[in-house]
């Protein structure tokens, strides 16, 4: 390891400038005569529009789908078997289907302008009843989110796997539900698109905060019905994204086409209340299990059924069967059991459309079995780790195939776990517990295990049926003529220190001085194609491809090295950021003088790739590298106020080779915060009518800095066989343990109570209403 | 989520102040912190025609000695407050209470006239004040008055002060070097609108106790019978059955009066630590 290769502790190049604020977002950009544009929103869940009228003198100014000449809607196709197309149109047409559809946009010199327009719009719906509860999907008859449907089912899986022959004659059966309720995202900047008509160039410029400005470039020229290559979609600094924005958002399209129809720039910012209202979309799962295992909690069979609210619409490209198809395949995680049986309904609900949020379906499913294997130690009288540990796939077996065929490629999950127990300091906890608190709270401590499948890439989106799929990323490496190094990847960065692990692993190669690397991403005019950043997928897929890149070039300048050295090549080779020769070594600075200025000194057989390279990169296995963790939560719970604080959380994680430890613990640390959001805060509650209950942060409650704990983090790196360097990985692990951890954790302080709590986030009013339950039934 | 349009203006004093109030026949707010207002205009909930900025008002500022009293001007912020710790002989409660609103750039801004103008059922001030048993200065068009906090507040974000009055100071009795205070609240982060509160003074020299709930739907409630009970039997008084019969009488449900109780008894304990 160098100072700055990969494993190399180093500051991130792009903090300089966030941390003075001279970062450059949409909302910093301003072109002249830019127009802001705002939203008019649907008022109800659910209603057929009966009129939408123009403020008299403003007909210019207000748009509705009808001006939209030549769009198309957002339609997701997959092929799996039953799955029913919902048809999105940017702006509503007959139908709206959650509060906060898009009905109408104004156009004004500012936004409060825009606003003031949309008030004077006269909007006529009829009001239809709303879909509000997913579990009422089978009783609810009368009400069709999309009337041309049967029924209100996107989509239901079945799998089933030795089910019956494992499950019989099991001494244990412990039957459990757990659920999380519907949540945002709120990363700190929400959607952005600035979009303008380049003369020039002869295209539409689409500024958009997007992770996947390639994949946003393929949508926005099907649905405006022109050629991508009159498209140039450009992802300037994205304040968070968290997988908010890696699908096409209906108001690009819009900000596009205003741009595409009246050749002028036009801009709209996502505002708070339409975050929390319009896109709250994320997280609600009902689990419903029966666990089946031996005398001592040995998992022997599952049987499930999930039902996931999926809001009004199935987001482009991958559809609500991503999100079916996580919680089926993950449920069983990192265990090792052969008979499973799952029926997964996703549910068309008069709510946003479900997208997929940093862990996408894992945290739910990890809540579910998390809490069962609690309930199953509780029941077979151990302690949960024990349970956890004689459950978990040994690290003998890897790689190892579980009941839903994920290849676990490689890890220890007990070391992990046992680690967990060791550093949380289990035996003391317990001691804690049975000493009391002075304050009369409750003490518990909580476990929780994971893997993780990270960089999943062409089967595993291509079994989904897909219409556009991973597969190749690729990078290019150029050395520019003063020696540095150009970086272009199609991925985007938007808190993840790709401009420095990037960096890092071209160091690894090349030997260049990362403060002489220059990373590009984000910006289809200058970048390869990449589906881009999503899945635990970049530093995998794009350091693999700059990894290849960087190597291509090896060669090359070697050749020419050595011709400057007059050795041969075969006797020369790159080191440090040097040819070396036999007798003496020439800087890559030279070489490249000798390229860009200086090429009569160029060997006659120069490779006329020059020195730039586009490689192409996909693990050898592209099933997945999977991460792991085991996090352990302490938890002190106040039964008079309902209070839960967490007074310790250790978190024991692998994901193979650390490019830079420290942009993993910075996403471990941000993605734990957004679990323990998950756990204890986050809610997006709809009353009966499908109205959105939690429309401001005076509603909507986020983990602060008060409330995030100090994490204890410790790292093991068991390479992944089948990546680049064995990275894996890692962007969402955090996110998906938390609540598991949490509620066992709370479970654990309360089980003297008889209080058990399954149900997301767990606020005062659930947690003391769930101990005046039990204090009822006991009296 | 932008306000609508509205003018401003900026009085010089207290009389300019009033008339700009009046001018405005009822469409005319005022602006101190803005901290609730500011959210509530961006929302397009208070969509006022002009906005009477009196935030820099001398008239409105400074916390004065005012012998058996101490008088805090209404515009000055809670973070003056705060920051008045250690010289407030007989007003100690008072910074205790206002370091413990919001977070502090919310202090920086908002102030403590605001607040009880405002009268937000989850806010410190009203019920704070509401225990300590201040009085509230009012002005309007007709001269100045006086009201009593706990009689300021008649339901949720609804005051005795008129649409053309402003409120312009408040006056804190001090307490006596013996008397003891309590307060708790219990928020679900850090610097979130309170669940459930209560607040607790007792002075036996004055021949005082007060006991007020707060956070609840409409204003600060006084528990009396508890108090007096507190006042004649102290610690033997302050019990988790004790607050739970003081809160049973309330339209709260069974997880509301748990969690009342809850910080009432907190707000007792630390009168007479168990």
């Amino acid at each position: 390891m160098t100072s700055q290769g990969i494993g190399a502790r180093v500051a991130r190049k792009e903090d300089a400038r966030h941390l003075h604020g001279r970062g450059n977002f949409v909302s910093d950009m301003i072109m002249p005569g830019q127009q802001e544009v705002a939203f008019l929103r649907s008022p109800v869940a659910h209603g057929r529009i009966q009129r939408v009228g123009k403020p008299q003198g403003y007909e210019q100014s207000v748009f509705v789908w009808g001006d939209l000449t030549g769009v198309k809607p957002i339609v997701a196709t997959s092929t799996l078997p039953g799955y029913q197309l919902s048809a999105q149109h940017p702006l509503a047409h007959e139908k709206v289907r959650f509060v906060g559809d898009p009905v109408a946009m104004a156009v004004a010199p500012s936004r409060a302008e825009a606003e003031d327009l949309l008030e004077q719009v006269d909007l006529e719906i009829e009001d239809l009843p709303a879909l509000v509860d997913a579990s009422l999907v089978s009783k609810e008859t009368a009400v069709r989110v999309h009337e041309e449907w049967p029924n209100n089912l996107f989509i239901t899986m079945n799998y089933e796997s030795g089910f019956d022959a494992k499950a019989q004659g099991a001494p244990v059966v412990v039957e459990r539900e757990a659920s999380l309720s519907r949540q945002a995202m709120v990363p700190m900047e929400g959607k952005a698109v600035l979009a303008y008509w380049d003369e020039r160039a002869n295209q539409l410029i689409v500024y958009s905060s997007t992770q996947t400005p390639h994949m946003i470039r393929i949508g926005l020229a099907e649905t405006l019905g022109i050629d991508d290559g009159q498209i140039r979609v450009i992802s300037p600094d994205v304040g968070g994204a968290f997988g908010y924005k890696c699908i096409l958002q209906p108001e690009e399209i819009c900000i596009a086409w205003l741009a595409l129809r009246f050749r002028q720039p036009f801009r709209y910012i996502e505002d708070r209340r339409e975050h929390l209202t319009a896109g709250a979309n994320a997280r609600q799962h009902a689990y419903k299990l029966r666990a089946y295992a031996d005398a001592t909690g040995r998992l022997l069979a599952l049987d499930a059924e999930i039902t996931i609210d999926g809001g009004a619409y199935s987001m482009w490209p991958y559809t609500v069967g991503l999100e079916t198809g996580q919680a089926t395949g993950n449920l069983p995680g990192p265990y090792e059991f052969r008979g499973y049986r799952c029926k997964t309904q996703c549910v068309a609900t008069n709510k946003p459309g479900f997208l997929p949020y940093r862990g996408v379906a894992r945290t739910g499913v990890c809540f579910a079995t998390e809490l069962m294997m609690d309930a199953i130690a509780h029941k077979v009288g151990r302690e949960p780790w024990e349970v956890r540990r004689d459950n978990l796939v040994p690290a003998a077996a890897m790689p190892y195939d579980n009941i839903t065929k994920k290849h676990y490629d490689s890890g220890d999950y007990q070391k992990a776990l046992l680690t967990a127990r060791e550093k949380i300091g289990l035996d003391a906890v317990r001691e804690r517990q049975r000493r009391g608190e002075k304050d009369g709270r409750l003490i518990g401590v909580g476990f929780a295990s994971y893997c993780e499948q990270s960089a999943h890439g062409t089967s595993v989106f291509a079994a989904w049926g897909l219409s556009l799929v991973p597969g190749y990323d690729q990078a290019t490496v150029r050395v520019t003529p003063g020696g540095g190094l150009e970086i272009r990847v199609g991925v985007h960065s938007h808190g993840q220190g790709m401009e420095t692990t990037l960096a890092q692993v071209a160091h690894e190669v090349l030997g260049v001085d990362i403060a002489k690397i220059h990373v590009v991403l984000g910006d289809t005019g200058l970048t390869p194609y990449s589906t881009g950043t999503y899945a635990s997928r970049s530093m995998v897929m794009a350091g693999g491809a700059v990894a290849r890149a960087a190597e291509a070039l090896v060669p090359r300048l070697v050749t020419i090295g050595a011709h400057l050295m007059q050795c041969a090549a075969s006797t020369a080779r790159l080191e440090g950021g040097k040819v070396v020769g036999p007798q003496s070594s020439v800087m890559l600075s030279e070489i490249a003088e000798t390229w860009y200025r200086l090429p009569y000194r160029l060997p006659p057989d120069v490779d006329l790739g020059g020195l730039e390279a586009t490689m192409a990169y996909r693990p050898k296995v592209d099933t997945g590298a999977f991460s792991y963790a085991s996090h352990a939560a302490v938890v002190a719970v106040d039964t008079e106020l309902g209070h839960v604080e967490i007074l310790d959380y250790v978190i024991v994680e692998d994901c193979g080779t650390l490019v830079n430890p420290m942009v993993v613990d910075g996403q471990m640390i941000g993605g734990a915060a957004q679990g323990i959001g998950t756990a204890l805060y986050e809610e997006s509650p709809y009353d009966a009518n499908g109205q959105p209950l939690a429309s401001t942060f005076a509603d909507y409650l986020l983990p602060g800095a008060t409330e995030v704990p100090a994490m204890r983090l410790f790292h093991m790196q068991t390479p992944s066989p089948y990546t680049a360097y064995g990275i894996k990985g890692m962007g969402e692990g955090g996110a998906i343990a938390p609540p598991a951890a949490i509620f066992n954790a709370v479970n654990d302080a309360l089980k003297n109570l008889g209080v058990e709590v399954n149900e997301t986030p767990l606020t005062p009013r659930r947690l003391l209403a769930a101990i005046q339950r039990a204090e009822k039934a006991r009296a | 989520m932008k306000a609508a349009a509205f003018d401003y203006a900026r009085p010089r004093d207290l009389g300019e102040a009033v008339r700009l109030l009046a001018s405005g026949g009822g469409s005319a707010k005022l602006l101190a912190g803005g901290q609730s207002l500011g959210p509530m205009l961006n929302l397009r909930l208070a969509r006022p025609k002009l906005l009477v900025d009196v935030s820099r008002l001398g008239e409105l500022g400074g916390i004065t000695d005012a012998g058996k009293s101490w008088r805090i001007g209404a515009a000055v912020t809670h973070a003056e407050i705060e920051d008045a710790v250690g010289t407030l002989a007989g007003g100690e409660m008072l910074p205790l209470v206002a370091a413990g609103i919001a977070y502090r750039s919310v202090r920086n801004r908002g102030t403590i006239g605001g607040s009880l103008a405002h009268a937000d059922p989850s806010a410190d001030w009203p019920l704070a004040l509401a225990a300590l048993d201040a009085t509230v200065v009012i002005n309007g068009a007709k001269g100045e008055r006086a009201v009593s906090v706990d009689r300021l507040i008649r339901a949720a974000f609804t005051t005795d002060v008129a649409e053309d009055e402003i409120v312009t100071a408040v006056t804190v009795p001090k307490l006596s070097p013996s008397a003891r205070v309590g307060y708790f609240k219990f928020c679900r982060k850090t610097g979130e609108f309170a669940e459930a509160a209560a607040a607790a003074v007792v002075d036996p020299e004055r021949r005082v106790a007060r006991i007020f709930l707060g956070a609840l739907s409409g204003p600060p409630h006084s528990l009396a019978a508890l108090a007096r009970r507190i006042a004649e039997e102290g610690a033997a008084a302050c019990s988790r059955e004790a607050a739970l019969e003081a809160v049973a009488a309330l339209p709260l449900d069974a997880v509301d009066r748990r969690m009342h109780a809850g910080a009432l008894l907190r707000a007792l304990q630390q009168i007479y630590p168990p």
